[in-house]
């Protein structure tokens, strides 16, 4: 096959077009130049999007013998991811980028143009295993990223390799070694990788500006504090709410809900975040599902599975677990898995 | 494979490789560093004064006038900040740079940093649509203030769209006002007859990589009476204007490569403006709706070796990589340091939209271009473009 390595300059991407070589296709590299002020050097783990990374991929490119291009995706990076993340974050929910990249860059933007250039599909460094449209978990549990992959549909997956889901991080850093490549050794790349600093709050605070707004008590209706933002909170937080107020029986309280319009942030106890449902729209399916559905549902990147059942909810789906759960954010995905095997996505709405 | 980017670089020439080959095995045995005083030391200054000869007859400047450095954009930096700085110094008033709004990035960012961190103010002088700058536009921004202009900087010709600028008229409005004038002539050497003399500039640029030289050296040609302060502080060996230990065998190459490149300039210009001719005539046949950017050919204002199109709802990125992958090998324009290709800046000057600006490519010819490369591209562009449109981004 024609394949279209992205390389994003970390070992992953690097071992996963190494892969592809060695499988005997015929590999054309590019990476995604996704800021439109890129650093020159990494800040911290962030990998991605400084030249240095830029750099680290072109001479992953180098050793493989590969052609490497730059594509500048950054105009289309800001409107589909970080707009959309700021816009979510505004309106009270909390946004999953690296599932937004994956859905509209990645797999969609980079995806076409490859297509579009005749190569037969892309492949990346996703951990997650993909094999005649079946996608899966990587055998690295830890590394699992089928989570933000579950958003695409058959048609992306169809023009997808994922070269890395049978192997554990050790093993792809161990493949790195042996073919020298430099990146053998690079950090795992982590948190929101155009958010520099790891400052997500004050990010958002930069791109909206202050809305201050109360901080009340669920439970007595009082206001026990202030805060500039409610977007710089997410459901079930419980650190830095800075409440003037303790609470009346003394336990922590935790971050119920974020009301956008009135800027109120509201707080209670932890039982008051567990629910036996959660609900979900914009469904996506990778298999025909037969509502309702028994199954395991993961409501957040890292989180575990719970068992569930699955019923239709007008368009969306209506998750209801065998156990209580702590609440997802709004915003976040809602992933169905067999076992091992992705069945399908959804957006928690509540 | 057919390499259509000589104004990126041109292969070196057979006897610069072998003057740069005799030079750096002489090494073998004699460590001569051209500043020291014993016979190794004189032996190397020997070969750096023979090129400065034969590097400033080449270009019709002097010997003093020559300053090796490691690079055009050394040299261009040098110039720009160096003359500026040097101007300013002697009259306060004197901080207003004009270059044309086309520069090589290594004027325009020298000028833009200028004005970032120095003080200047920077004005870039309008082109018309073929990137060209009336000797009219740059009086009527002199007289604007006269006293206040440190210096002028318009390139000999351009490195993307090929044109050659009005070199001599705009010199001449400069000398009108006593101010000094900066060219980079970078493209021009080797591919038009350049005399510095003639040409009334104070100040210009060359590199030798792209007329057949090694990598990594160029050089100013520094009119005699041209105050310029250092970019570079140390010996002072290129008439304390730059320091550095001179790299003797990239030197003698640049001689070298620059005398006969100029010797052989008037007969490459004929052969190159007849190939690139058939070459816009083929592409414009092979591809329907192509603009070709700059001067229309045939016509002495232009590059002999450029031919630069926009491809209407193509981009540049996307042909490029369907070209190289068949063995051809072209240019979308200047390429930033993460590879990243920009809308040009001086299709932007020239008025083209964002959109046209991405979608263009340069097709480059020099000294060992054949009328099979120009065979090569029109046999695989048409189904290349009609490839490259399906691919743009909606």
């Amino acid at each position: 096959m024609r394949l279209l390595a992205a390389l994003s300059g970390g070992v992953d991407s690097a071992v996963a077009a190494a892969l592809a070589v060695e499988a005997g296709h015929d590999v054309t590299a590019v990476h995604l130049a996704l800021s439109t002020a890129p650093a020159t050097l990494r800040t911290g783990s962030r990998g991605c999007c400084s030249k240095e990374d830029a750099r680290d991929a072109g001479r992953v490119a180098d050793v493989l013998g590969l052609p490497f291009y730059v594509w500048d995706l950054a105009a289309r990076f800001r409107a589909e991811v970080v707009d959309d993340f700021v816009a979510e974050y505004a309106a009270g929910r909390t946004p999953n980028p690296c599932l937004r990249c994956n859905e509209k860059i990645k797999f969609a933007a980079v995806l076409d143009r490859a297509l579009a250039l005749g190569f037969d599909a892309v492949v990346t460094g996703h951990h997650a295993r993909l094999a005649d449209g079946v996608l899966r978990r990587s055998v690295d549990r830890a590394k699992d990223q089928s989570y933000v992959l579950a958003v695409l549909t058959p048609a992306q997956l169809a023009g997808t390799v994922l070269p890395l889901g049978g192997l554990t991080k050790a093993q792809v850093r161990a493949h790195a070694a042996e073919r020298g490549l430099g990146v053998a050794d690079k950090p795992d790349s982590s948190d929101v990788c155009f958010i520099a600093d790891g400052d997500t709050a004050g990010f958002l605070r930069s791109r909206l500006g202050a809305q201050p707004g109360p901080v009340v008590d669920a439970l007595t209706g009082a206001v026990v504090g202030r805060h500039d933002g409610a977007y710089a909170f997410t459901v079930g937080q419980r650190r830095g709410l800075s409440l003037t107020t303790p609470a009346a029986d003394g336990r922590p309280r935790y971050v119920l809900g974020l009301e956008p319009v009135s800027s109120t942030v509201t707080v209670g106890p932890r039982e008051a975040l567990e629910v036996e449902e959660v609900r979900a729209q914009r469904p996506r399916a990778l298999t025909a599902l037969d509502l309702p559905l028994s199954c395991e549902v993961q409501l957040q990147a890292h989180g575990r599975p719970h068992p569930c059942t699955v019923a239709a909810d007008g368009d969306g789906w209506r998750i209801s677990l065998a156990s209580r759960v702590t609440r997802p954010a709004a915003g976040q995905a809602a992933v169905l898995y067999d076992g091992d095997r992705v069945l399908g996505s959804a957006t928690v709405s509540g | 494979m057919a390499y259509l980017d000589h104004a990126a670089s041109t292969p070196m020439l057979p006897e610069a490789v072998e003057t740069v080959t005799a030079a750096v095995t002489a090494a073998l045995s004699a460590a001569g560093n051209a500043s020291s005083l014993h016979t190794a030391g004189r032996h190397a200054r020997r070969v750096v004064e023979e090129s400065r000869e034969r590097l400033a007859a080449a270009v019709g400047a002097r010997p003093s006038e020559v300053v090796f450095t490691g690079s055009g954009t050394e040299s261009d930096n040098l110039a720009v900040k160096g003359i500026w700085w040097s101007r300013r110094d002697a009259d306060p008033r004197r901080t207003r740079i004009l270059a044309s709004a086309v520069e090589h990035h290594a004027v325009l960012d020298a000028a833009q940093w200028l004005a970032d961190h120095e003080g200047a103010t920077v004005e870039w002088l309008e082109v018309d649509g073929q990137g060209r700058v009336h000797p009219d536009v740059l009086r009527e921004a002199v007289e604007r203030d006269p006293s206040d202009v440190a210096l002028v900087s318009v390139m000999w010709a351009n490195n993307e769209v090929g044109t050659v600028q009005p070199v001599r008229r705009l010199a001449d409005v400069c000398h009108e006002f006593g101010i000094p004038m900066h060219s980079d002539a970078v493209q021009a050497v080797g591919q038009l007859h350049v005399d510095v003399a003639a040409s009334g500039v104070d100040a210009l640029t060359l590199t030798g990589h792209k007329f057949g030289g090694p990598l990594g050296v160029g050089a100013l040609v520094l009119g005699r009476e041209v105050s310029c302060t250092p970019l570079l502080h140390g010996g002072g060996q290129e008439r304390d204007v730059r320091s550095g230990t001179l790299d003797t065998p990239a030197v003698a190459g640049l001689a070298v490569a620059a005398a006969l490149a100029v010797e052989r300039q008037p007969v490459l210009h004929a052969r190159l403006s007849a190939l690139r001719d058939e070459l816009v005539r083929r592409v414009s046949e092979a591809v329907p709706g192509v603009v070709l950017n700059g001067v229309p050919v045939p016509s002495p204002d232009r590059l002999p070796g450029n031919a630069h199109f926009s491809f209407p709802d193509c981009e540049g990125d996307s042909l490029l990589l369907l070209l190289d992958a068949r063995g051809v090998e072209v240019s979308t324009g200047s390429a930033c340091s993460a590879g990243v290709a920009r809308p040009s800046h001086v299709l932007l000057a020239m008025g083209a939209d964002e959109d046209l600006a991405r979608s263009s490519l340069r097709f480059s010819l020099g000294h060992t271009s054949t009328a099979a490369d120009v065979d090569a591209l029109v046999e695989v562009l048409p189904s290349v473009v009609e490839r490259a449109r399906r691919a743009v981004l909606r």
